[in-house]
């Protein structure tokens, strides 16, 4: 077996026009930077016949060690079992290019060996122009390209969100200090190249959990929370300058964009508000707000409508949430945040107007802990205080729908009767992810929600 | 195959035909017995030609001189035998005081059992029983999550779910069933059940409650109880061992798991198929240590890499603090070698699976001498207690978790009967390298006999050379079949002369296979021999046939792949 291993580790910089000419994605300068010293390749060795790649289990060496002869280096995968692989050579581990858990074709190089400790540095830029990950470039060309493709790397590391670190809320965190995520949090986090650091964790005392990563990744709103620290009033914008979003801007940019992924459909339905119009004066001066009137009546309906109130998290399923959280977009500077009224159809009507003083005193002080923005299963979008009297709303990611509510205008109205009277009307108008919420589903909904708000003794519940 | 028969023989046909000779009175019964044992042997051994056996008939023979010295002594005795209230006593009713009742009733005694708690013991209430009923259920919420395996059936199961309560059920139920019928073949059997805490008094007296009786011969047979270290508080709440794990009480969004043994490895597989993430705390550099390295290698990539766990090597959980007041559970965490101070953990739950420590305090070990080791009796390879002298003393023996030889259920049941073969006149020596293990995770790991690293150590020794054969359940058809490849089984033999030193199995029902090389190493079949046996076709059993053919004997330059090493 090991004298099969041998050939493949072969001193490759002598041959750099070879390679050069195969590869055809990089530039060729004709500047060539002289590597005269011996840099080795440690290429993925075949360790059967049938075998095509292999996947590195992990380095027993790591960078800078000196090697001697005959020692294991890596620990590669094969059909079988895991093998040591070792050097037929002294040197130094100048660079390793496939991490552990790395696949890397056979006859890819996946490591750097170089002969003396000062050739380190020239076997590192070599190894960062490949570009790492296992695949086969070949590296003195590369090698060129090295500072180019080094400045690459930074401008895309900032995948994952830097900024604010001390805003974990952990409370063993020591003021963020230290990261408290869960196993399967770290796992994906390094899958999916998220840093940790500086995110806000949902989970049981703000740890960082599962879904907080995946949001990250996926572009969602978990670090939204961070980013409202960040942003800073900014009435005035000077005019023909580019600014770039703020990590809050930047999920919701995200947010929007994922959306297009969701096959929405949309219901219309004009509700007559005299009635609501009439309890609301009576009880207005009890601290009860239209909102909360609003997300009642909407949280009663839903009640009687759980698909409604369901999501599509995987494309196979219905996920019907087993609390009624309504959230409620509210504008504030640089963004907008969605605090959530939890169980709004069993809270009575007075605690749940409370609740939403609060929540909204505690959003404009950008206090919001995230199971207080990010809990929501149905999100109700009011623009009605501007006059609006339609508009479409575009549903957030991981809910099944959104309604869109434009203002009580009073109405002509013609009666079944055959008269003609005046009606406060109101157009509410909902989008629905047609995976799981279907034409029919919504219309009753909406049926059960204008009979709601046309009779509403059963909001003072 | 020969040899296998003339044991078969002996042991189930044997007390048989003799029981009716010893029920009344032990002594004169013995040298007969012992004659026609011989007797026996000596016809199932006629036929064998195979000189493996005749040196087995040899050893027979020299066991039968001491054997028949004992007799005499016993017949000496007979009369003093009468006035004991049993022949044989067992403090401690679980799986290895079950084991030792059966077969002593089996061989006509009079025996009596003492139980303090419940019948059972560890194994069958807080241990082996009911963590298998949890494990059947992770093993299918396993199946149903993995939606790729599923596809690859071309099945469509829709979000599959559990109810805790029902689980724990399970757990609850299956544990009362066979506690029942534990209970009862002891009494349909006429065993004497005594309830009450057993204490040894002095030589053959025993005290359960306010009661004393004697016997002929005792087994301490008291096991174990789950081993907490020192600094970790155990509030059975969210900081829990294994006893309160198997009530399944609650499902911890996150679990940190102290010991990567087979308890704390049993645990995870069950918590994270219900949806727990978990943290594993070793204190050694490796997880899983005491399995042969290949396999535990092979094994953390099946069993833990993919999971949702992760883990701290070469550390010590120094405090385990329960969550109270809101607070997490809080766990620090030092360096096993330095003892500094290396991290602080903050999970939902700790489960204490640190190892077991014997339950051997107020058994009256002091009136007769006794001086445990870190709690252990001290025994001799015949389970007969030994005094702080260094003393034998006669008619005690100790069994189980208790003397800390092997501590599974299953070699406390075989120390059992060979206590109950000696004290009936044959003397018996149990081999403790055919008793085989196994850890019921999702695929299971099994193994008998020696590691690859400890039968290097002893082939170092003793100037002999060692083999390995291995084989991958990639290459059976039942495993591909079942959608199952991931596997490893792998042999430790002696090339020159086909003795199995260690097979460990990692894949499908890996605790099932086993046996197949246990009981070769129990009955000292080589691989040249058990190679030619037959195994239907397509079993997973095949995986083991292949490591036998796969084996190459009387060639010492073995073309096995020895070592893995390779070089680039």
């Amino acid at each position: 077996m090991s004298r099969l291993l041998q050939t493949p580790f072969l001193p490759s910089v002598t041959l750099p026009t070879k390679t050069r000419s195969s590869v055809t994605g990089f530039r060729v300068k004709p500047r060539i930077i002289p590597i005269q010293a011996k840099i080795r390749e440690i290429f993925m060795p075949a360790l059967s016949s049938t075998m095509t790649e292999g996947k590195i289990v992990s380095w027993v060496k790591s960078e800078g060690d000196k090697l001697n002869k005959g020692e294991s280096v890596v620990v590669v995968e094969s059909d079988k079992a895991d093998m040591d692989v070792e050097t037929f050579y002294d040197g130094y581990l100048a660079a390793i290019m496939v991490e552990e858990g790395g696949v890397a074709p056979v006859g890819s190089a996946i490591a750097l060996l170089a002969e003396t400790e000062d050739e380190i540095a020239d076997a590192k830029a070599k190894a960062s122009g490949s570009g790492g990950g296992g695949d086969s470039q070949a590296p003195p060309t590369a090698a060129i390209e090295a500072p180019v493709a080094v400045e690459k790397k930074i401008a895309a590391a900032p995948v994952a969100v830097k900024a604010v670190a001390a805003s974990a809320v952990h409370p063993a965190s020591e003021g963020g200090k230290r990261i408290v995520a869960s196993p399967y949090a770290k796992k994906l986090a390094k899958e999916l190249k998220v840093e940790l650091a500086g995110l806000v964790g949902s989970g049981p005392m703000g740890r960082i959990v599962a879904k907080d990563v995946e949001a990250v990744a996926a572009g969602g709103g978990v670090q939204a929370a961070v980013a409202v620290k960040e942003v800073v009033a900014a009435p005035s914008v000077e005019l023909g300058s580019v600014v770039p979003f703020t990590t809050m801007q930047g999920a919701v940019s995200r947010n929007m964009v994922e959306s297009l992924t969701v096959p929405t459909f949309r219901v219309g339905y004009t509700i007559t508000t005299d009635a609501l119009d009439a309890l609301y004066k009576k009880i207005k001066s009890k601290g009860v707000t239209m909102t909360a009137l609003l997300a009642k009546a909407t949280a009663l309906a839903l009640a009687k409508h759980p698909v409604v109130n369901s999501s599509c998290r995987d494309g196979n399923s219905f996920v019907y949430n087993s609390s009624i959280n309504v959230a409620v977009a509210v504008a504030i500077d640089g963004g907008l945040i969605t605090p959530v009224l939890q169980n709004a159809d069993k809270v009575d009507i007075y605690s749940l107007s409370r609740k939403w003083k609060e929540l909204v005193d505690k959003a404009r002080a950008k206090q919001l802990q995230p199971q207080e923005y990010n809990t929501g299963t149905f999100t109700l979008s009011n623009l009605g205080m501007f006059g609006v009297d339609r508009f479409d709303a575009i549903l957030p990611p991981g809910t099944g729908a959104i309604m869109a509510v434009g203002a009580s205008q009073p109405s002509v109205v013609a009666t079944k009767d055959g008269r003609i009277g005046m009606k406060n009307q109101m157009q509410v108008n909902v989008t629905a992810d047609h995976r799981v919420i279907y034409g029919a589903d919504l219309a009753q909904f909406l049926q059960t929600l204008a009979s709601i708000i046309e009779d509403p003794k059963d909001l003072t519940f | 195959m020969q040899s296998a028969l003339s044991l078969s023989f002996s042991q189930t046909s044997l007390p048989l035909a003799n029981r009716p000779l010893c029920s009344s009175n032990a002594a004169p019964s013995t040298t007969p017995r012992n004659l026609r044992f011989c007797g026996l042997r000596r016809e199932a051994f006629g036929f064998s030609p195979s000189k493996q056996l005749t040196s087995r008939r040899f050893q027979i023979q020299s066991r039968r001189i001491e054997v028949s010295a004992a007799a005499s002594s016993s017949a000496g005795n007979g009369a003093l035998s009468k006035s004991f209230d049993y022949d044989l006593i067992i403090i401690g009713a679980g799986v290895g005081g079950h084991g030792a009742a059966l077969h002593a009733v089996e061989k006509g005694l009079k025996t009596a059992i003492i139980e303090g708690d419940v019948v059972g013991g560890t194994c069958v209430n807080r241990g082996c029983v009911p963590s298998k009923a949890l494990l059947a259920v992770s093993g299918r919420m396993r199946e149903l999550q993995n939606e790729h395996h599923m596809k690859a059936f071309g099945l469509q199961v829709s979000a599959a779910g559990y109810d805790r309560q029902g689980v724990a059920d399970h757990a609850s139920n299956l544990a009362t069933k066979i506690r029942n019928n534990l209970t009862n073949s002891m009494k349909a059997l006429g065993v004497d059940i005594l309830t009450g805490f057993g204490a040894v008094l002095g030589p053959q007296k025993v005290k359960y409650g306010d009661n004393i009786i004697t016997g002929k011969d005792i087994i301490i047979a008291t096991g174990s109880v789950p081993f907490v270290p020192k600094g970790i508080e155990v509030d059975g709440k969210t900081v829990i061992t294994s006893d309160h794990a198997l009530k399944l009480e609650s499902v911890p969004d996150w679990i940190a798991i102290v010991g990567s043994g087979y308890i704390g490895l049993e645990f995870s597989d069950v918590y994270t198929a219900l949806g727990s993430e978990v943290t594993f705390i070793e204190a050694l550099d490796q997880l899983m240590p005491g399995f042969d390295p290949e396999i535990s290698k092979l094994a953390q990539r099946v069993l833990i890499n993919p999971r949702k766990i992760d883990y701290h090597t070469g550390v010590f959980a120094s405090k385990i603090t329960p969550a109270k007041g809101g607070k997490p559970v809080m766990i620090e965490l030092i360096d096993a070698k330095t003892k500094e101070p290396k991290d602080t953990l903050e999970v939902d739950a700790a489960l204490i699976a640190t190892g077991r420590a014997p339950f051997t305090n107020g058994l009256g070990l002091e009136n007769i001498n006794v001086v445990t080791q870190r709690g252990f009796i001290p025994v001799d390879e015949r389970m007969r207690v030994i005094d702080g002298n260094g003393k034998l003393i006669p008619h005690l023996y100790c069994i189980g978790d208790a003397n800390g030889k092997m501590m599974l259920a299953h070699a406390a049941s075989a120390q059992g009967i060979s206590v109950v073969e000696q004290v009936t006149g044959r003397d018996h020596v149990l081999n403790h390298h055919s008793i085989p293990a196994a850890c019921f995770t999702h695929p299971e790991i099994s193994m008998v006999g020696l590691t690859e690293p400890q039968a290097r150590e002893k082939a170092e020794k003793e100037g002999f050379k060692v083999s390995i054969a291995k084989t991958s359940f990639k290459a059976n058809t039942k495993a591909l079949a079942e959608n199952e490849g991931e596997g490893l089984a792998k042999m430790i033999y002696r090339p020159d002369n086909g003795e199995i030193l260690g097979v460990h199995i990692f894949g499908l029902h890996a605790a099932d296979l086993i046996h197949e090389a246990s009981n070769a190493i129990a009955l000292g079949t080589r691989i040249q021999d058990i190679k030619l046996a037959v195994h239907a076709h397509p079993t997973l059993s095949e995986v083991v046939d292949e490591l036998f053919k796969a084996a190459k004997v009387d060639s010492p330059a073995s073309v096995t792949a020895q070592s893995v090493k390779v070089a680039v």
